[in-house]
């Protein structure tokens, strides 16, 4: 048993030498080629509008009330 | 973040957009090379670096000052980091150039032949991405199992867990190819 964790931790290891090998560390003082601030905001300014629920809700329930009292239509027109 | 700049998270918790572009200005550094060593490409570490920062701003309002602004910027920029690399398809994950960087000089031990190396990275490109992540940040980048928890989301235990695991889902990938490591 103890032969056999033996094993696997020196296959581990060896798998580990392996990937160290295959795919470099990355520098410690990597940095970005540009500022990625006008990024942000250019991201920040495609951020769709959003509309609450309970306006979606509020729209659709004067929709409903349209539709069921449409006389009702010119008086609601007339408080707004 | 040091002290000092409570202030400023603490404006930035309220949507204040000027200490958003501090904070931004402070960390981007840090935050772009923290999903760079995940996703090993400068130009789309860059753009995920901007979408993390996006996905900081629309989450201001559940910031937690207490738990420390770049623990929570660095698991956010991880699930990006993860999005993508779950998003790419394995085959097409190493390009010429990217290729070339982990061939050619990059390996830190010369005795490895560079078919090996270049068959290991390959391997290295097909494990899953919650795999690869945990790989590469405790193995390559020998980042602290303590940060990794912390960015995954994850308990100290499963970060070990899910190494473990990749490094014998590469030896099986290896060995399929006929190296025999």
């Amino acid at each position: 048993m103890t032969e056999m964790n033996h094993n696997l931790n020196k296959e581990s290891e060896r798998i580990k030498e392996l990937l160290k090998a295959a795919v470099p560390r990355i520098a410690e003082d990597a940095e970005p080629s540009r500022d990625l601030w006008p990024d942000v905001l250019r991201r920040l300014d495609r951020e769709p509008v959003k509309v609450p629920w309970f306006d979606w809700a509020l729209v659709g329930g004067l929709v409903v009330l349209a539709a069921a009292f449409p006389t009702a239509i010119p008086v609601f027109l007339y408080y707004l | 973040m040091p002290e000092s700049s409570k202030n400023v998270l603490d404006r930035f918790r309220q949507g204040d957009a000027d200490a958003f572009e501090e904070i931004f200005r402070e960390q981007q550094t840090t935050v772009y090379r923290w999903i760079l060593r995940i996703v090993r490409d400068k130009g789309t570490a860059e753009d995920l670096t901007v979408e993390t920062f996006w996905r900081i701003y629309r989450a201001h309002a559940r910031f937690d000052p207490a738990r420390g602004f770049e623990p929570w910027a660095r698991q956010i920029a991880t699930h990006v980091a993860l999005d993508w690399l779950r998003a790419r398809k394995p085959e097409s994950e190493i390009t010429p150039a990217v290729e070339a960087t982990l061939t050619a000089a990059g390996g830190s031990d010369p005795g490895v032949q560079a078919e090996i190396r270049t068959k290991t990275a390959e391997a290295f490109t097909r494990l899953p991405a919650k795999l690869r992540a945990a790989a590469v940040l405790a193995v390559v980048e020998e980042q602290p199992h303590k940060v990794i928890a912390g960015s995954l989301g994850i308990s100290v235990t499963a970060v070990k867990l899910r190494v473990f695991r990749a490094l014998r889902l590469l030896r099986k990938d290896l060995e399929h190819q006929g190296i025999r490591p």
